[in-house]
This record gives structure tokens, C-alpha cells and sequence, in this order.
């Protein structure tokens, strides 16, 4: 029986845009009037049948959704145990599940008569993804990136200048999203009368969360359509990968009132979990604090100041997770698990070489915890993984790694 | 509530003046050198100090600030080291007010409730959380005020009639007006516009209106002090220290550089009106 009324967990945010303790509006006064008519914005387009309409439009001839639900026999037979599904957001332009988000954010921009937009990234997947959205409505874009990240993701800076995108690089902090996220927040206090903040995940304050995971959650919606279809009934396991969160709660939010799903999501591992400064894994390793307009599971010192965190993925190398994450691992309902860099690049390389499938690396730790977990179960059950994107990007840094490259 | 800032804007009024505010980041370049500059902050004629509570990720802080926390943390600043550079400052000086300035979640991580008590009894007088607005009033401004502490909140060119009441509401002290969209070390587009902005606060509010960010002269602090009731200057402070560095560490001229640039300063609020 699926959880309703008062026991679902998909009651949140409240009205001060909380999810339990998490989420809020942490920002300095300048912001604060613009967060409050982004929410008014946001709240009228939810129900704006003109907006869903252009919404469903962009989705299926500019995105290509719905994304194809793939059974992998390969995998499935070489795991030997649980049918595993992938979820092909990988498939969708720009090859991840960003273009989800900033397809809806960008209409937003449009509906608040912003004329500039700026964005973080780490990956450069959402960077890529703004840019893609800027050119087609004809808005100037800056991303701020992580010098760090500008190098190791330098297909996607490529990509986002020849899409007319202003790429910024960071030097502060270690380069990398957690450096390019202050150096956003710093412009948009400067430019706030003309300029969009487009946040990249499920995170930030209030209403960022509950607006990216609401453009995200048709990922889930279509697992549930086609897994019916393929299977007749839902899925018995769900795996996602997690940085800010943005593709994990778009897979889970759909399933998290059915007790008979249970749902992982991958964190960073980096080096592993007792290396001090050496993971990502927020929510294994973190506790909670305030950053970036929420309060949520952060990566501190004893004294309250944010480490830098490391992990192999751009896209996971973050100290925090969207709030929503932070509660449903509270509530237990989620369980969250660190999957080191060695365990990522192993899963790249086993999906890549029997599924002909190059995962991104930030995938590729939702591959590993499906590598895990499917032995584990029964052949008569389900387990769906949301591929989140494709890893063209990151076949330079695998290759250094694994040596094919001097 | 303590009164040293009601005490010190009320006689700088009477002097028809404004006050003179001095951000310095606690811990910058080092423990020591931090305290003897706080220490020397009144004599040079700063009215009130902004003490910088060091954060990893300052959001609204240009490269100025930025920097200077850095090199606080650097050389080892904690929230406790900061609580006990006041409760030093205090046994030389009982009468000039401390703010401490920052952002929430050290704060948060060291316990409000242990916070508060703890800069109460160093001799803090109040409060500047930059990522903590009205909307999260009761995370540390509300306990803060009912335990004597003055919470002072930014107002900014952002903040709206509509808006200024919300933000007034918990506010005590002084109101801070931040004089541009942007952080801090920008430049000022419009001293006009900044001057009928303190003029719009007042009409909200009995309390002082002091500006800060992008005042870097004695120039600035005489034209922006001619209607608002105080002045802050920080990242001038910030890369006086920076200037006065020898490979990244002090050097017998640090303390002076920040001195001759607060006393620079004190004569400029002192002809604000003259
Ligand atoms: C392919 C891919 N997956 C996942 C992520 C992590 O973000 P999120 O947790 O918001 O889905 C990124 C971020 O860059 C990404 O590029």
C-alpha cells in the first residue's frame, strides 16, 4: 500500500520551503525579494496549462523524452542475479538529465523578464545544458566552472563556448563546484535586476529544491509507465547516482510512498570514506550545517567550515546534497552508500565493454551499487538504475588512468 | 540589550557627526597581529569594530575579504579564538561596541544557544549574520535578542518599501545599509542614490543608519556620512593589512598600516558636515 496523507514522505517543503529541518533560505538580503518572486513565478507556471504545454512540447521535439527504458541482459546475465533496467536519460540532447531542468528554468527566465542567466557547474553537463537553452532563446550565459573541473571536463567547456556560453573559471577553494557555486551567488547579488540564477541540482535555497525536482521527476514518471509495461509491476530496487541530487530525486520521487521500492542513491567515495577531505559522501560522512541557502548534510571541520571533498566525478565533487536528500536519509527512507573512485571507474569500464554504453563517471557510481546490489536479489526481480548521462566526456580522464594515454 | 551602540551613535550625533565603523577580519594575518590591531582600532578613531568571523565559502565578500579570511583560517582562526579576541579587547576597552560579522554556520555548528552565552560574556554587543534574512528569524536572531544581543540586519537597494518593514521588525542597534547590489569591495555607482536611500530608511525607523560596502576614503566616508548616521569601511582595512605583508606574514608595519588608514578615515567622517 502506497504511503498518503499526513505519512507520505512527499509532503515537503512547507511554506518556509522545509523538508523536516532541511531546506530554507539562506541568502544575504540583496536576494531575498528576487527568491520570493521566483517562488510567486513558480508557483503560477505550476499550474499554468500554457506553461505545461510548452513544457510537454520542448520535452518531446527539443529533449526527445521520453527517454527509452533499456533492459540490459548482458549486465543482468553477467551479475547474475536481479533484471537490471537502465533508464536512458544519457540518450536525451546534451546527453544527461540536466537539459530537464534547464528546458523549465528557462522558460521561467523568460516569464520573469530576466535577460541574462548565469549557472555553476561541475561536470559541465549543466553548463552545457544552460548554454544549449541560451542559444535556442537567444540570452547571453555565463557559467562559472572550477579551474580544477575546466580541466578535467574540457570537451563540455569546448561545447559550452561554441554554444555562445561565457565560461568563468574559478580558482578559489580547490576549482571546483563548491567554488564555482560562491562565485555564482557572488554575481547574481551584483546583477540581480537583470539576471536568472539557473541552478544546476536539487539544491540551494528554497525553491530551487522542490522546482528542480519537479522538472526532474518526469524521470521517474516514465520508469513507472514503462517498467508496467515491460514487467507489469514496479520495480523492486531503484539506484541513482547523487551530487546536488537533481537526477536522484527526479528517479525517486515517484516511488518513494511505495514501501515495496527500495531506493539507493550513490554518493562519492573519492579515496574512501575514512580519508579525511578525500570523499564527497555528504550524507555517510557529513552532518548537517548551512550553505548555499540551505541547511542540509555538509562535508565540515569540527569548528564549521566546509571542506573540499574529492571525488574522480566533477559532478559529485560537492560537500553538499539538495535538502530533500538530507531528509529522506533521516527519515531512513533512502539509503545512501559511498562508492569509491576505483569502484566508479570499474563500473565505467564493465557497462562500457558488455552494454557498448559509455556511462559518465558521475553514472558510472550508480553502475557500481548495481554491480553490488544485483547479485544480492532474486533473477524474478527488478532493479532500475537512472543513467544520468553519457560519458564522452570523461573518457580522457578513464584513459589516464587506466593508462592508454602518455 | 547592551547599549554601547545606542550609547556611541548618541554621541556622535551629538558631535553632528557620523560614526566611524572598522571591519577587521579576527585572526588576519595571524592571532596576534589580529589582537593588536583591534586593540589600537579606537585610539586610531574607529567609533565602533565589525569583527569578521572567518567562513571557508564567503558568498557575499569580494576578493579583499575573501582573502583576508583565508589567511585567517591559514594561520588557524576558530569561532573560539574570535570570542577570545573580544573578551581581550574588553579588558582595555569597555566602552567602544564590537558586532561580530559573518556567516551562520560556524555559528550553527558551535550551538546558537552556547554562542550567544559565550559572545555575551566575551562583550559582544551584536550581530551581523550575512546569510541569515528575516525569513530565518528565529534560527538565532530571535534567541539573540531576547538574550541582549543586537541582531542587526542589511537593508539593501533591493529592500523595498513593501519589504523594509519585514526587516525592521527584528532589527536593533543600528540598520546596516549595504550601499550597492554586490559584495563587498564594489564600487558605489551612486552616492545620490545612496544618500536618498539612508533618507528613505529613516523615514521607517528610529534607529541609525549606517552604510558600508565600496567606502574605501576619507573622501567616501565624508560624502556617504553627510546623511547616514555611520560609516563602515572594510576591504580598504583588509588590503591594508594585505599591503603591509612580507611573504604572507606580518611585519612591524601592519598594525601602523591599518592605524593610518583608520585615523585617514576619522578625519573624513569628522568633515562629513563641517
Ligand atoms: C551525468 C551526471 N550525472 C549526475 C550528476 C550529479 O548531479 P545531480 O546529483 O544533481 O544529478 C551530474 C552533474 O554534473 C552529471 O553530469
Amino acid at each position: 500500500m502506497p504511503l498518503s496523507g499526513a505519512n507520505s514522505l512527499r509532503n515537503g517543503p512547507d511554506e518556509d520551503g522545509r523538508f523536516g529541518i532541511f531546506g530554507g533560505r539562506y541568502v544575504a538580503e540583496t536576494l531575498m525579494p528576487l527568491i520570493r518572486d521566483l517562488e510567486a513565478a513558480y508557483d503560477h507556471a505550476k499550474t499554468d496549462p500554457e506553461f505545461a504545454a510548452e513544457m510537454a512540447d520542448l520535452r518531446t521535439h527539443y529533449a526527445g523524452r521520453p527517454s527509452p527504458l533499456y533492459f540490459a541482459e548482458r549486465l543482468t546475465a553477467h551479475l547474475g542475479g536481479a533484471k537490471v533496467y537502465l533508464k536512458r536519460e544519457e540518450l536525451n540532447h546534451t546527453g544527461s538529465h540536466k537539459i530537464n531542468n534547464t528546458l523549465g528554468q528557462i522558460l521561467l527566465a523568460r516569464r520573469m523578464g530576466k535577460t541574462r542567466i548565469i549557472a555553476e557547474t561541475g561536470a559541465g553537463q549543466h553548463g552545457v545544458a544552460t548554454a544549449t537553452v541560451c542559444a535556442k532563446f537567444d540570452l547571453p550565459c555565463v557559467v562559472f566552472m572550477g579551474a580544477t573541473d575546466v580541466k578535467r571536463q574540457w570537451p563540455n567547456v569546448l561545447r559550452m563556448k561554441m554554444l555562445g556560453a561565457e565560461v568563468r573559471p574559478v580558482t578559489a577553494g580547490a576549482g571546483t563546484l563548491k567554488d564555482a557555486m560562491n562565485e555564482a551567488l557572488r554575481d547574481w547579488v551584483t546583477n540581480v535586476d537583470t539576471t536568472y540564477y539557473l541552478i544546476g541540482t536539487a539544491a540551494g535555497p528554497h525553491p530551487y529544491p522542490a522546482m528542480v525536482r519537479d522538472f526532474q521527476k518526469v524521470i521517474g514518471e516514465e520508469i513507472r509507465a514503462q517498467i508496467m509495461d515491460a514487467e507489469g509491476r514496479l520495480p523492486d530496487a531503484l539506484v541513482a547516482c547523487v551530487g546536488g541530487g537533481s537526477n536522484a530525486i527526479g528517479t525517486f520521487y515517484d516511488f518513494i510512498d511505495e514501501p515495496s521500492v527500495a531506493i539507493y542513491g550513490a554518493e562519492a567515495g573519492g579515496h574512501g570514506i575514512d580519508v579525511e577531505n578525500g570523499h564527497a559522501a555528504s550524507m555517510t560522512g557529513g552532518r548537517p550545517g548551512v550553505l548555499h541557502g540551505n541547511r542540509t548534510y555538509l562535508l565540515q571541520d569540527a569548528d564549521g567550515q566546509i571542506l573540499e571533498g574529492h571525488s574522480i566525478s566533477a559532478g559529485l565533487d560537492y560537500p553538499g546534497v539538495g535538502p530533500e536528500h538530507a531528509f529522506l536519509h533521516d527519515m531512513k527512507r533512502v539509503n545512501y552508500v559511498p562508492i569509491t573512485d576505483t569502484e566508479a571507474v570499474e563500473a565505467f569500464q564493465l557497462l562500457t565493454a558488455i552494454e557498448g554504453i559509455i556511462p559518465a563517471l558521475e553514472s558510472a557510481h550508480a553502475m557500481a551499487q548495481v554491480i553490488k546490489l544485483a547479485p544480492t536479489m532474486g533473477k524474478d526481480q527488478v532493479i532500475v538504475m537512472c543513467l544520468s548521462g553519457r560519458g564522452d566526456k570523461d573518457v580522457e580522464t578513464v584513459g589516464r588512468m587506466l593508462g592508454m594515454i602518455e | 540589550m547592551t547599549t554601547r551602540f545606542a550609547d556611541r551613535f548618541a554621541a556622535c550625533a551629538r558631535e553632528n557627526r557620523p560614526a566611524l565603523g572598522i571591519f577587521t577580519m579576527a585572526g588576519d594575518p595571524d592571532p596576534a597581529t589580529s589582537t593588536a590591531i583591534l586593540k589600537a582600532l579606537p585610539g586610531a578613531g574607529a567609533d565602533f569594530i565589525e569583527l569578521g568571523m572567518p567562513f571557508s565559502d564567503p558568498m557575499a565578500d569580494g576578493p579583499g575579504v575573501q582573502a583576508a579570511g583565508q589567511r585567517a583560517l591559514a594561520a588557524g582562526q576558530t569561532l573560539n579564538r574570535t570570542l577570545a579576541m573580544v573578551a581581550e579587547f574588553r579588558t582595555t576597552d569597555s566602552d567602544t561596541p564590537i558586532l561580530l560579522m559573518g556567516y551562520y554556520n560556524p555559528i550553527y555548528i558551535h550551538g546558537v544557544d552556547r554562542f550567544i552565552a559565550d559572545a555575551l560574556a566575551a562583550g559582544v554587543d551584536g550581530l551581523i549574520i550575512v546569510d541569515l534574512p528575516a525569513e530565518e528569524d528565529d534560527e538565532l536572531c530571535v534567541p539573540a535578542l531576547k538574550a541582549g544581543l543586537n541582531f542587526i540586519r542589511l537593508a539593501t537597494p533591493t529592500t523595498d518599501d513593501r519589504r523594509l518593514p519585514v526587516i525592521l521588525k527584528n532589527t536593533s542597534g543600528f540598520v546596516y545599509y549595504v550601499s550597492m547590489t554586490g559584495i563587498t569591495g564594489a564600487a558605489i555607482k551612486s552616492h545620490a542614490a545612496v544618500g536618498d536611500a539612508v533618507k528613505r530608511i529613516k523615514s521607517h525607523t528610529e534607529l541609525p543608519v549606517a552604510v558600508g560596502f565600496g567606502i574605501k576614503t576619507a573622501d567616501d566616508a565624508a560624502i556617504i556620512g553627510r546623511d547616514a548616521d555611520g560609516v563602515v569601511v572594510g576591504t580598504a582595512i583588509c588590503n591594508a593589512v594585505l599591503g603591509s605583508l612580507v611573504d604572507g606574514k606580518a611585519t612591524a608595519g601592519t598594525v601602523a598600516a591599518v592605524t593610518t588608514l583608520v585615523s585617514g578615515l576619522a578625519s573624513g567622517v569628522r568633515r562629513a558636515r563641517a
